[in-house]
């Protein structure tokens, strides 16, 4: 009697699902969608779900979405337009959308990077520092004079853990390096990101990388290619091979296409528990971008081999000994820094050779 | 300090400085005629998508140069119809121009996206170039940084030693005066504001060519309005353009040296970035404050709208 009803039900249920419209799913995002950055990443993320849920979903996004007042009103629009799950892609829609999800309580809301959650509202975040390790790693094998330039947008606990993780994995592997930074005070700025690269560059820096938006230093270290100084480059966001064919060894890639697919069908089936994210190699959230084959061969096999011991917890980018700037222990040997640890990380671990912006 | 650090500060700093010093001589010319063009982050904008699809295409900087010079006379010419023909105000028109031009350029420059330019040769000035410091500091460029010394020296001598700068002197002070003795007002205004949009359109062209060879939206990122600050801070007078937009790009460039120096600093990034715009608050406050300055200096009337007939 009660499978009879278990097969009653699922039958009911796919002959609901079959008629059913496909559900819309809403998109914010902060910049337009370009061709490389935070926003692209996104972008492809939503046309992999998309095509991963066949005829069950469509999509629609709006970009360019100020942060404040007028997510408010982009989030209320998308759901009485009909959305049914909504993915705010920045760390400003926290609030906003935290207000439309109490007030649409039957529907879904998913916010990257903030740390707000509720009944129909959860959130989602990459450990974008697990692949600024393993470039640290190729960047410390490679430097020729131990030093490398980081372009930094501002001075938040995400571009910290960055910078500290690309340094802990370039001094794992060569102690004698240090790592400068360059703050631009802008998440957008091609010609200052570009000043800033080659700055480091003529103090001396061999690496460069950035936690910026543009491509202006990965086309800044291919120039230097041109007058035979062999400066490399890594990138963030997307992989910026094209702008930097012969100065890009790798960089660090987000994906997430397949936590969309993920979530959007726990939700259309009703199985969706609150959930707070945070994804790296395991999850196939981010991914190193294809090495140069300028990256010497036993170079790859390392980082490789470090890239699964990352990906099963073997080896934490923070594993400590890890030692502040200032000489203080900040993890004790044998342990490894926490999630909340990293999410309140204000200072530079050693190895940084500069002084970080007072507040 | 050491002489190539030196030399390589001064460097970068011209460079920084050459997108402003262009834009903002332009925008002096024009705001000596009287018309007050706030739509220079715009037009700078669709200079620099213009320039750069043409010279992706072309393969000449020379004719991408050329296009943003097109563009950037274009943008102002719907400027000039707006607030000189119809009279609209030219606040309002100008902020309108500088909201349309962004948003067009992003939208014009959507296919060029993912496409970069090779890098510009520098043209090393025979000799001067060798001397120590001063030699790689100002002698190693790419030509519009040159140009943008020519344009100085032109402005400066039209502005104060030829007939026709006096006359756009005239009708930026008194146009009611310049109309009554026979000068055409509004073709002479016309003329400022089309040379000021084509200066801005190569300023454009500058960042998307030489400076940061690479189209993407929104890549101005606010050096038009720099520009126009500047115009303020060098109380409408070239030279100290010139001086206002190496403070600025050597304001940038000495603190990102700093920064990656590793030198301690107990002055926060941040706050050297904001400082060129607070100089500009204090050179305001004091030439306002000097009502002899005002009157020598800034045209009698920027911003007002004139009709010949009325």
């Amino acid at each position: 009697m009660k499978a009879r009803n278990t097969v009653l039900t699922v039958l009911a249920a796919s002959a609901a699902l079959a008629a059913a419209p496909p559900a819309q799913v809403g998109f914010v995002y902060v910049s337009p969608v370009g061709d490389a950055g935070w926003t692209y990443q996104h972008d492809l993320g939503r046309k992999e779900m998309e095509r991963a849920l066949g005829g069950q979903v469509t999509t629609k996004f709006i970009e360019n979405v100020p942060e404040g007042a007028d997510a408010e009103r982009v989030i209320r629009q998308l759901v009485t337009g009909g959305a049914k799950i909504v993915f705010t892609t920045s760390f400003g829609y926290m609030n906003p959308t935290e207000k439309v999800s109490r007030a649409f309580p039957d529907r879904f809301f998913f916010h990257a990077t903030g740390y707000k959650t509720g009944k129909n509202f959860g959130i989602y975040n990459a450990r974008f520092y697990e692949g600024r390790y393993l470039c640290g790693v190729i960047a410390g094998k490679m430097t020729k004079s131990n030093v490398a330039g980081y372009v930094a947008a501002f001075p938040i606990p995400e571009v910290m853990q960055g910078i500290n993780a690309f340094t802990q994995g370039m001094r794992s592997v060569n102690p004698k390096a240090e790592v400068r930074v360059i703050w631009v005070n802008s998440w957008f700025d091609p010609g200052k990101e570009r000043e800033a690269a080659l700055t480091l560059i003529s103090q001396g820096a061999d690496m460069v990388t950035h936690h910026t938006d543009s491509t202006a230093v990965v086309q800044a270290a291919e120039e230097k290619h041109k007058e035979n100084k062999n400066v490399y480059a890594f990138s963030y966001h997307s992989d910026m091979a094209k702008y930097g064919p012969t100065a890009q060894l790798t960089g660090t890639t987000h994906h997430w296409g397949e936590f969309y697919t993920r979530t959007v069908k726990e939700v259309l089936a009703g199985t969706w528990k609150g959930t707070n994210v945070w994804g790296g190699f395991k999850e196939g959230m981010i991914k190193l971008a294809p090495l140069n084959k300028a990256v010497p061969e036993d170079v790859k096999k390392l980082v490789l081999a470090k890239e699964k011991e990352i990906a099963s917890g073997k080896l934490h980018p923070f594993a400590g000994p890890v030692v502040s700037q200032d000489g203080k222990e900040r993890v004790a040997k044998g342990k490894h820094m926490t999630d909340a640890e990293l999410g309140a990380m204000d200072y530079y671990v050693q190895g940084v050779a500069s002084t970080l912006p007072k507040k | 300090m050491q002489p190539s650090l030196l030399s390589s500060i001064l460097f970068a700093t011209v460079v920084a400085g050459t997108p402003l010093v262009i834009t903002a001589l332009g925008e002096l010319v024009t705001e000596k005629s009287g018309v007050l063009n706030l739509g220079a982050e715009g037009i700078m904008s669709m200079g620099a998508v213009a320039a750069f699809a043409v010279t992706l295409h072309t393969g000449s900087p020379l004719l991408g140069v050329l296009a943003g010079l097109g563009a950037g006379m274009a943008m102002s010419l719907i400027f000039a119809v707006a607030s000189l023909t119809f009279m609209a105000n030219q606040v309002a028109s100008g902020l309108a121009l500088s909201i349309f031009g962004v948003g067009l350029s992003a939208f014009i420059g959507k296919p060029y996206e993912s496409q970069a330019l090779p890098s510009r040769a520098t043209w090393d000035i025979p000799l001067l170039h060798r001397i120590p410091v001063l030699g790689h500091a100002f002698f190693e460029h790419q030509a519009l940084v040159y140009f943008s010394w020519i344009l100085l020296a032109a402005v400066a001598w039209f502005l104060y030693r030829s007939r026709t700068g006096l006359v756009l002197r005239a009708v930026g002070e008194a146009p009611a005066a310049a109309h009554a003795v026979g000068y055409k007002v509004v073709r002479i205004r016309y003329m400022a504001v089309l040379f000021g949009g084509a200066m801005a359109g190569i300023g454009g062209a500058f960042l998307s060519v030489f400076y940061t060879p690479l189209w993407v939206e929104g890549m101005v990122a606010g050096r038009g309005w720099i520009s126009l600050a500047l115009v303020v801070f060098a109380t409408w007078r070239p030279a100290r353009v010139l001086v206002g937009a190496y403070l600025f790009g050597g304001a940038m460039i000495t603190q990102m040296f700093v920064q990656g120096s590793g030198m301690h600093l107990s002055v926060p990034s941040q706050f050297l970035s904001a400082l060129p715009y607070a100089a500009t608050i204090i050179v305001l406050v004091l030439i306002s404050h000097n009502r002899a300055t005002i009157r020598l200096n800034s045209p009698a009337s920027l911003g007002q709208p004139f009709s010949p007939e009325a």
